[in-house]
């Protein structure tokens, strides 16, 4: 994934003030404090609340209802398996079970390195099992091609 | 100079057809053969994904699907002529799947590289703007209703009649938005429109824009799709360039700007307040209607919402007239309907055809029948339950697409 800087209110500030006026809302604030440092620290919830004048209980609200906003920083390898209906007919949820067991996290978890997630699709219904990895997708996916994608 | 097609719709790079475009390239250029590698939108023909189609005499020639490793006896057996191989599908134009389907709003649909405005111009292009600016709003609003035109995102509302409402209503700041948050398993229409035929959306949101009186146009694109907004944020600025939006829409005086939004991934977003809430940087909670968006939208002000597949049929309604839109299709539902077909069947992809199609057609003479052995599952676009055998033979499509089929099937179907 992209470098992103480290922690600072500083560079917090300067990237909300070269916001655009249309993007000066509760989630572009967010989604640019995750542009900026791969996830949205705490602390950037007061200088966003701060930017907007509006209370931190309100953009509490809003970054927990989005699953993109992050609240903790990425792991270095994201894997998000889709397990929607489509995808489920062409044997997704084996899918889930091998890469599961091939990296030794379950499903909603992270460790150091890596975090398996579910998505409910990504579009590529014809062609599942379909999966997002390290933010490229990828279709008739095996527990082998995933291997190499995450390698790639 | 041959051309040569690999599709750049991320289904289709999802399977690998970057490598087979670079690898080509290497090999036109190691054998020093002159080739014109276009990176076009998908046919819709997705189990065939990698299709590499080559520009013969005899039409546009298809191989598929493709990988890496097929291409040394693909060169070999000398694709670049058309010549035999395995793989070879034939004229692609000419494949009973497609030459079957009535393609309207798919109509250009892989043709060419989606990015390519003079290629968008040569096809028709920008010819549904100009008349709408000629007409006038009350002429354009009532030509999107005499053609029949309804809600392709579920609920089947007439868009002439939402059309009118936001011509109607008296405002200084009114919005277009377009939603894209296509959420339901087993649809990607919407994402092979914006990644396929942007200009095609972008000018069907441009008619609407100076037929409402609105002046800024949203498209709110699931994050779930970064090619597609990759893919409409150039469009965008393609079309600024070229003098289409912005302060001067195609020369009439008229501004009309379109900006993407991205979602960050949230299951409701989809309905349509839910997605003016989250537009206005909020928690994507539904609204309760009255008062309906076309009076109290975005930001409190009137704005028209429609879908993707609803949006992007407009500029040929407009090009064509609504007489011809209106010819196709059964009873109430006119026109035609994309059907997305995914999930356990041989051949999963993109059907488009006039309303009144049966099940058993779309998912045996298109979709080929199961794939294997699986139990009979058909996820097909807009069905996100899953349609079971039992339910099949001679059922036809419903008037007014998948929604109400999923209702009819609630009522006892099964
Ligand atoms: C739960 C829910 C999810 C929806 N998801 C979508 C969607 O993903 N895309 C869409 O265009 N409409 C969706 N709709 C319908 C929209 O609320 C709205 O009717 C539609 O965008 C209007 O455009 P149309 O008239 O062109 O269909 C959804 C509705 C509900 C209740
Ligand atoms: S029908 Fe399905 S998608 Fe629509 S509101 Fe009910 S649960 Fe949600
Ligand atoms: S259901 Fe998996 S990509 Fe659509």
């Amino acid at each position: 994934m992209a470098g992103h800087a480290p922690w600072s209110a500083t560079v917090a500030r300067e990237v909300l003030e070269a916001l655009p006026s249309y993007e000066r809302l509760m989630l572009p604030a967010l989604q640019c404090m995750q542009r900026t440092f791969g996830y949205v620290p705490d602390e950037a919830l007061d200088v966003v609340a701060d930017f907007l004048n509006v209370s931190r209980a309100e953009v509490y609200g809003v970054l927990t209802f989005y699953h993109d906003l992050r609240r903790a920083a990425p792991p270095r390898t994201d894997i998000k398996l889709c397990v929607a209906e489509a995808c489920q007919a062409q044997g997704s949820r084996e899918l889930v079970a091998a890469v599961e067991e091939a990296y030794g996290v379950r499903l909603g978890e992270v460790n150091s390195d890596v975090e398996i997630s579910e998505v409910f699709c990504l579009g590529d219904c014809a062609l599942g099992p379909a999966a997002m990895i390290n933010g490229r997708l990828r279709g008739r996916c095996t527990v082998d091609s995933v291997r190499a994608a995450v390698t790639a | 100079m041959i051309t040569i097609y690999v599709p750049r719709d991320s289904a289709a790079r999802s399977v690998g057809a970057d490598d087979v475009a670079r690898a080509i390239a290497q090999w036109s250029v190691e054998e020093h053969i002159d080739i014109d590698l276009v990176r076009n939108g998908s046919r819709g023909a997705l189990w065939l994904e990698p299709l590499v189609e080559v520009v013969t005499s005899e039409g546009r020639i298809g191989y598929g699907p493709v990988s890496v490793e097929d291409l040394p006896s693909l060169i070999e057996a000398g694709f670049h002529a058309g010549g035999e191989h395995p793989l070879r599908v034939g004229v692609v134009d000419e494949l009973p799947w497609l030459a079957s389907q009535q393609r309207v709003t798919f109509a250009r649909m892989g043709m060419s590289d989606p990015l390519d405005l003079e290629a968008y111009r040569t096809t028709g292009g920008l010819h549904g703007l100009a008349r709408a600016l000629e007409l006038g709003p009350d002429e354009t609003a009532a030509e999107v209703l005499a053609s029949g035109l309804r809600g392709r995102g579920g609920a089947g509302f007439p868009a002439g009649i939402k059309w009118r409402t936001v011509l109607e209503v008296s405002s200084a700041t009114k919005y277009v938005v377009v939603n894209a948050d296509e959420g339901d398993s087993g649809t990607f229409a919407d994402r092979m429109i914006m990644e396929g035929d942007p200009f095609t959306l972008l000018e069907g949101m441009a008619i609407a824009g100076v037929t409402v009186g609105a002046t800024q146009g949203v498209v709110y694109i699931r994050s779930e799709y970064p090619d597609a907004i990759a893919t409409m944020r150039t469009a965008i600025d393609i079309a600024r360039l070229d003098g289409w939006l912005g302060d001067d829409v195609l020369g009439s005086g008229r501004a009309f700007d379109i900006r993407v939004v991205e979602g960050a991934g949230s299951y409701v977003c989809g309905e349509e307040t839910a997605m003016l809430e989250s537009l206005e940087g909020k928690r994507g909670m539904v609204r309760a209607k009255p008062p309906i968006p076309a009076l109290v939208g975005l930001f409190g002000q009137p704005t028209l919402v429609q879908n993707v597949l609803t949006m992007a049929a407009v500029p040929g309604i407009l090009a064509e007239g609504s007489g011809h839109y209106q010819s196709l299709g059964v009873d109430r539902s006119r026109g035609t309907q994309v059907y997305q077909l995914a999930g356990n069947v041989a051949r999963g992809g993109i059907v488009e055809r006039a309303f009144g199609l049966t099940l058993r057609e779309l998912v045996e003479d298109y979709g080929g029948g199961t794939r294997a052995s699986r139990s009979g599952r058909w996820p097909i676009g807009g069905l996100p339950a899953g349609v079971r055998a039992r339910c099949l033979s001679g059922l036809r499509v419903p008037p007014g697409g998948w929604w109400h089929a999923r209702a009819r099937r609630r009522g006892g179907l099964r």
